[in-house]
């Protein structure tokens, strides 16, 4: 089944879609289920998990707030090391950056290894206009690819199919494979198709997990060889990252390395960890002859303005934030209708799309906090929910900028209400005579209260408040003495 | 896109970074907690261990044996064509050359000695093995750390579809942050290192771990006792 | 950690707008919990509600101005006990943020400071030693996300049905997972967090145990009603209820 990607202002349509495919939930709660316990058991000594994530925050928060330093930094020692570095604003400028490239080199094939930002300037679609194929290389998203979709986990692209499911997509777009649920079989079928894959293209394309500004360093995790291949074989290697993945040392690293393979996948470390800092050099038999670094900004250095949601940018990509969400695990990765899904996805997309498309996202929480309990760099999600509905509802405050968006979810009904409730709430005579004759209509409580009562009878109100019963409690303590 | 164009997007983006005006947080003094030992018989047990654990083999041997398992793991895989790094290169990690070479002697040998693109294809479809030395090997993790360079360039453990590597127990340390600093990497970075913990592997298909994604199925360690 | 002060004389009992509305029986439960402590109990006639509903939904302005009512009524420097771990935990850590960069900043955490969960300060100011007077029964406890998060208290609720000798606490599958209440969530996306209580309810009452208890209004409001659509017999009371009914103080 191929999932139309329509956006989050469709979130209701695409979550109720997803609620009534039980396959759907099935492979989601399995795969949540086990990345849970494998996070679980990486993390076994709460004290030494407390102070993994203690040390990433503080080495992110301290990388944010030299943001300019380091990217100037980063820029200038990847040049010296020999990379061309280029900045983009948005999707537009990367795109044309890359369209650039690529055409100086006449290529016609680009091999990716994974990277959610390519995703998010939807690159396979802008070189597919102009005539170059971008080919994906990760087991997941190869498949994902195959089927015309989109990945539903940011370190998982496939997790919404099983082997079955998998199976079908190769059979139909795929010559001469034979059906199985053998998963070594499929992985065979995909190794063997993308190796050749490998040999032809004419540039690999990758994201960065980290760069480092110290020493103008690329660091690429991963598992499965395809992002080594992607920044080995071709001639061309084109690197596109966020603005906010510099890290200011080399020795920030290895921390952050292991806070983030243990929060995605509950590896103590993945197969690969592989630093690139510049292209093939003279006397050097191999590697890519020439290396590209972009510098994406589109929307960061919006959340980057405040103190507060800045900390979105803390973010090292590990998924764990999804993997503990009931909403996520219940509704998957496409219902979100953005490229990050999951709570991350909630509280950076109205950053890169603008609050106007997401006010719906920034609401789809319970704000129950699991999120924020796993994330390794302790970014605090539910308060930027919060913080997302607060500026989706009001204006800017006098001496802040507007964000893209704001106040798109101001409704003067629903402010009305709030202001209503602030005023009751906050005249205690009004407010109690109001419980107080909640309870004595009780009987007037209809039996079907909007979509509350869809799946549950409407409340009970009692047949005296608190309040009341403190009183007659008084009373006759009173009267007693 | 011209240049003005480059200079006016990084301008803008550092403009509007600068205008938050953030304050500047000094470096933490938080400790990392990561496994340490000054144990060398618990650092090689953790090393190996963990090797395991990610699928690799390996077999600890003395200098001298070296030829000998070469020979005994080369058979044992069915290798029949090998690629190995330059022997004569002029500068770069060589030490056991000799030694592969003799190992190997049985089979066909070719040496990493000209420039990829005319190797490119074979390193795809003819070569059973590729063999390499190691920088050093990380005992928290079973790591091997491999410091590519003209004489054994990045894709001799990459494309072949097993990878042998050869380390000495003298340069396993306890943890990536210590090799890291040990060896004062920030003052030298060479074009590429690569962490090398096991083969390559995918659990993209509905959780279930399958070795041999795109990079080797199967990696040999060769531990080489010189203490 | 948090650290607690020594048992006072006098407390104040923050009785929450759900407990006043849908169950007073379980205020004056806790009242009575609370004195036979030996603690004299202050309610102050005023209290309203701790504007969560308002925070919650993105009205800033609106939630501080209820969070400054409601502080103010808490002159003496009494600790502040809550009978819902989610109110506990707008009123201990939320009323902290929101008044962020305000001059009032540092009276506003005293305040916090003082505000406890029934359950937490129960264990840990009181150190109650419960005396189990009831039948064998068993019962599974379902704990809002912020006494879990916020507040920490699933420790103090759990450690207090462990000191009732004749009651099996039963654990649900995903014991720790949200109910689906999330305040207005529940009826702004209200599929979602339908597919949530359908598994929660499913998950208690798969315990089979006899009875449901929480220390928190809201998560119930959502259980029970659930609960009762689907013609279940399983309805949740608060904990406050069941310990003094266990304690025979009832």
């Amino acid at each position: 089944m191929s999932h139309t990607f329509n956006g989050p202002e469709n979130i209701h349509s695409q979550a109720k879609a997803a609620l009534d495919d039980p396959q759907l939930r099935q492979n989601f709660r399995g795969a949540m289920d086990y990345l849970q316990d494998k996070r679980r058991s990486a993390f076994a000594d709460p004290d030494e998990e407390s102070k993994i994530r203690e040390l990433s925050e503080a080495i992110r928060q301290r990388c944010l707030s030299k943001l300019p330093e380091l990217l100037e930094l980063l820029d200038a020692n990847c040049s010296r090391n020999g990379m061309v570095v280029h900045w983009a604003q948005d999707e537009t400028e990367a795109n044309e950056i890359i369209a650039n490239i690529a055409q100086q080199h006449q290529a016609k094939t680009i091999v990716k290894g994974k990277s959610m930002v390519s995703e998010e300037i939807e690159l396979n679609h802008e070189m597919a206009k102009l005539g170059i194929e971008c080919l994906e290389s990760d087991m997941g998203e190869y498949i994902v690819q195959l089927d015309g979709d989109k990945p539903s986990h940011i370190i998982m692209p496939a997790i919404h199919k099983n082997k079955q499911e998998v199976s079908d997509t190769f059979e139909a777009h795929l010559d001469d494979f034979t059906p199985t649920v053998d998963v070594d079989e499929l992985i065979q079928t995909g190794r063997t198709r993308l190796r050749q894959k490998f040999h032809d293209a004419d540039i690999g394309l990758s994201g960065v997990n980290f760069a480092v500004a110290e020493t103008g360093t690329l660091c690429l995790v991963e598992n499965e060889g395809n992002g080594r291949m992607c920044t080995t074989v071709p001639k061309v290697h084109i690197a596109i990252t966020g603005i906010e993945k510099v890290v200011e040392f080399l020795s920030d690293v290895p921390p952050l390395y292991s806070a983030l393979t243990r929060s995605a996948t509950g590896q103590a470390i993945t197969t690969y960890f592989n630093m690139i800092s510049s292209p093939r050099k003279s006397g050097e038999l191999d590697g890519p002859l020439e290396l590209h670094l972009v510098l994406l900004d589109n929307g960061r250095t919006q959340a980057f303005q405040d103190e507060e949601m800045r900390k979105t940018l803390q973010c090292i990509r590990c998924g764990a934030c999804m993997n503990h969400c009931p909403v996520y695990t219940r509704i998957g990765g496409h219902a979100y209708g953005t490229v990050y899904p999951g709570p991350i996805g909630k509280i950076i997309s109205p950053h890169l799309m603008g609050l106007e498309k997401t006010k719906e996202l920034v609401t789809a929480s319970s704000l129950c906090g699991a999120c924020g309990e796993v994330c390794p760099v302790r970014i605090p999600i539910p308060e930027m929910l919060q913080r997302l509905r607060t500026e989706a509802k009001n204006p800017p405050k006098p001496d802040a900028i507007a964000i893209e968006g704001q106040a798109s979810a101001s409704s003067t009904l629903e402010s009305l209400a709030m202001k209503g409730f602030a005023f009751a709430a906050t005249h205690p005579k009004l407010y109690h005579t109001g419980s107080w004759s909640a309870t004595k209509l009780r009987g007037l409580m209809p039996n079907k209260i909007g979509p509350w009562t869809q799946c549950r009878t409407s409340p009970k109100l009692a047949s005296n408040t608190l309040h009341q019963l403190i009183k007659a409690r008084n009373k006759r303590a009173g009267g007693e003495s | 896109m011209s240049s003005a164009n480059h200079i006016s997007a990084k301008n803008a983006i550092l403009a509007k970074l600068r205008d938050a005006k953030a304050r500047a947080i000094p470096k933490e003094t938080l400790g990392y907690p990561v496994w340490q030992s000054h144990d060398n018989e618990l650092i090689k047990q953790r090393f190996i261990a963990g090797l395991l654990a990610s699928h690799a083999e390996v077999s600890c041997v003395n200098a001298s044996e070296i030829p000998k398992t070469l020979a005994r793991v080369l058979n044992s895989k069915g290798c029949e064509k090998v690629i190995v790094g330059d022997a004569n290169a002029e500068q770069g990690s060589g030490e056991f050359f000799p030694a592969i070479l003799e190992g190997a002697h049985r089979i066909e040998v070719t040496q990493f000695d000209c420039e990829f693109e005319a190797l490119k294809t074979s390193l795809f479809t003819e070569f059973d093995a590729g063999i390499t030395h190691c920088l050093g090997g990380i005992a928290d993790t079973g790591t091997l750390v491999l410091w590519p360079d003209i004489a054994e360039p990045r894709t001799l453990s990459l494309i072949p579809p097993c990878h042998i590597a050869l380390i000495k127990r003298s340069t396993i340390v306890s943890n990536f942050a210590q090799m890291m600093t040990l060896q004062a990497w920030q003052e030298k970075m060479p074009t590429n290192i690569v962490l090398v913990s096991g083969p390559s592997k995918t659990a993209d298909i509905q959780q279930t771990l399958a070795y041999g994604a795109h990079g080797p199925s199967q990696l040999v360690v060769i531990l080489v006792e010189d203490r | 950690m948090r650290v607690y002060p020594a048992k006072p004389k006098t407390v104040y009992l923050y009785g929450t707008c759900l407990v006043d509305m849908f169950d007073p029986e379980a205020g004056l439960d806790a009242i009575s919990l609370l004195e036979q402590q030996g603690l004299e109990v202050i309610f102050i006639e005023k209290q309203t509600c701790c504007g969560q509903p308002a925070y919650s939904s993105g009205y800033t302005k609106e939630a501080k101005s209820v969070a400054q009512s409601q502080m103010a009524l808490f002159d003496e420097p009494w600790p502040v006990i809550v009978l819902s771990g989610s109110c506990g935990g707008m009123m201990h850590h939320h009323y902290r943020r929101l008044f962020q960069g305000d001059s009032a900043l540092a009276k506003v955490e005293q305040f916090c400071e003082r505000v406890f969960e029934l359950t937490e300060f129960l264990v840990n100011v009181c150190r109650i030693k419960l005396e189990d007077k009831g039948e064998q029964t068993s019962v599974v406890m379902h704990t809002s996300c912020a006494a879990r998060r916020e507040m920490n208290v699933h420790v103090t609720a759990t450690e207090l049905l462990g000191q009732l000798d004749r009651v099996t606490l039963k654990e649900q599958a995903y014991e720790s997972e949200c109910c689906g209440f999330g305040g207005t969530f529940a009826v702004r996306h209200p599929n979602i967090s339908q597919a949530m209580v359908e598994d929660k309810t499913r998950h208690l009452s798969e315990t089979k145990a006899a009875l449901l208890v929480s220390a928190d209004w809201g998560c119930l409001l959502n259980i029970n009603g659930a609960f009762e659509y689907q013609g279940h017999s399983m309805q949740g009371r608060h904990l406050a209820s069941f310990l003094l009914e266990r304690t025979g103080g009832k």
